[in-house]
């Protein structure tokens, strides 16, 4: 069972949250203009990383919001959560990434610690819910 | 479930209103255990489903007239008898006495409504769609945690809270309304369910403690 820090309610049981797929996969800009297959990649493929995967999630059972968390595909590890429109807090800005994934100081968490459920390490790292909802 | 014959509904309905778990008040009588835990259903209520965005302008009016919305999860806002739940930071559940409603003499829904206006939100009457278990005793705690994961001592959970989680895999809205007191929110689909569950996590407390 995993302990998901939701960024509005704090930590919950992962029976109370919704897994919703891989995090970051922007629609098309002119999805008329796709082909089948360039549709199909949009629809259905997705990255199966070992390692740091951002995902998202849905509060389901709680304050119905969605965010995204980085979490590691084999430890299970939750390294960050953050608000959905961000950016991977493990990459550096815009994404000038190649292999070297530095992990922002902020998203550093181990298993005791409750995640930055801020997302930009600015606001409060408290396990009650921050002001501010991800909308 | 309180007789309130005096109040009279749209059309003579009020009368043959049955509330979700009627059908076990003689089984929630014999299961409470006077003292140490007992429960009830509580009397139908009006509930009204609010979203606005609490920082706009908006916010404020309804606000101000429902007696204060809670900032974050846990509050509970409200005053006058009148409670306001916290479900999604611009999600509210607004829980009155049941002669609140439009229908029963009351305006809290057309008032809500009419505080809110035009703008970007909703005010919709949810008043049948969950019903109330009423637990309390000084075991009620010892009940909620067969079936809740959450932290339920006073520490995280004081009176005057209320969270969303789930009570014996039922979601609801779970509200500590005292010291040993506690208000749940099932959708009324799941009454049945939850009285039984509840019951049986009771039995254990009407027999003697073993040494
Ligand atoms: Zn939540």
């Amino acid at each position: 069972m995993l302990l998901i820090s939701c960024p509005n309610c704090g930590s919950r049981d992962e029976t109370e949250f919704h897994y919703g797929g891989q995090a970051h996969v922007p629609y098309p800009e002119n999805p008329a203009a796709l082909d089948d297959r360039q549709w199909a990649q949009f629809l259905f493929y997705r990255d199966n990383t070992k390692g740091a995967f951002a995902e998202r999630w849905l509060h389901s059972t709680g304050c119905r919001q969605w965010f995204n968390m980085l979490r590691d595909t084999v430890t299970y590890e939750i390294q960050a959560v953050y608000p959905m429109g961000g950016g991977r807090p493990d990459r550096a800005a815009p994404a000038p990434e190649s292999g070297t994934a530095s992990t922002a100081p902020d998203s550093t968490t181990t298993g005791t610690a409750a995640p930055d459920v801020s997302g930009t390490g600015t606001g409060s790292a408290s396990t009650t819910a921050p002001e501010g909802a991800t909308e | 479930m309180a007789d309130t014959a005096a109040l009279n509904g749209i059309n003579g309905l009020r009368e043959i209103r049955r509330s979700p778990a009627s059908h076990l008040t003689a089984a929630m009588e014999a299961g409470s255990v006077e003292g140490t835990v007992t429960l009830k259903e509580g009397p139908f209520q009006t509930m009204v489903g609010l979203r606005v965005d609490p920082r706009s302008e908006e916010g404020a009016r309804v606000a101000a007239l429902a007696g204060g919305l809670p900032a974050r999860c846990g509050e509970v806002g409200g005053a006058d008898g009148v409670s306001v739940l916290w479900l999604g930071p611009s999600e509210f559940l607004v829980v009155a006495p049941e002669e609140a409603h439009d229908s029963l003499g009351g305006d809290l829904i057309g008032s809500l409504g009419a505080a809110l206006g035009g703008a970007p939100g909703q005010v919709v009457d949810l008043s049948a769609n969950r019903t109330t278990f009423e637990l309390s005793g000084t075991r009620a705690r010892a009940v909620l945690e067969k079936g809740c994961s959450l932290d339920l001592h006073r520490r995280s959970f004081p009176p005057g809270t209320a969270l969303s989680t789930e009570v014996g895999n039922i979601p609801l809205v779970l509200e500590k309304t005292g010291e040993e007191s506690f208000r749940l929110f099932p959708r009324a689909s799941f009454a049945d369910f939850l009285g039984r569950w509840l019951l049986d996590a009771m039995r254990e407390y009407a027999s003697p403690e073993v040494p």
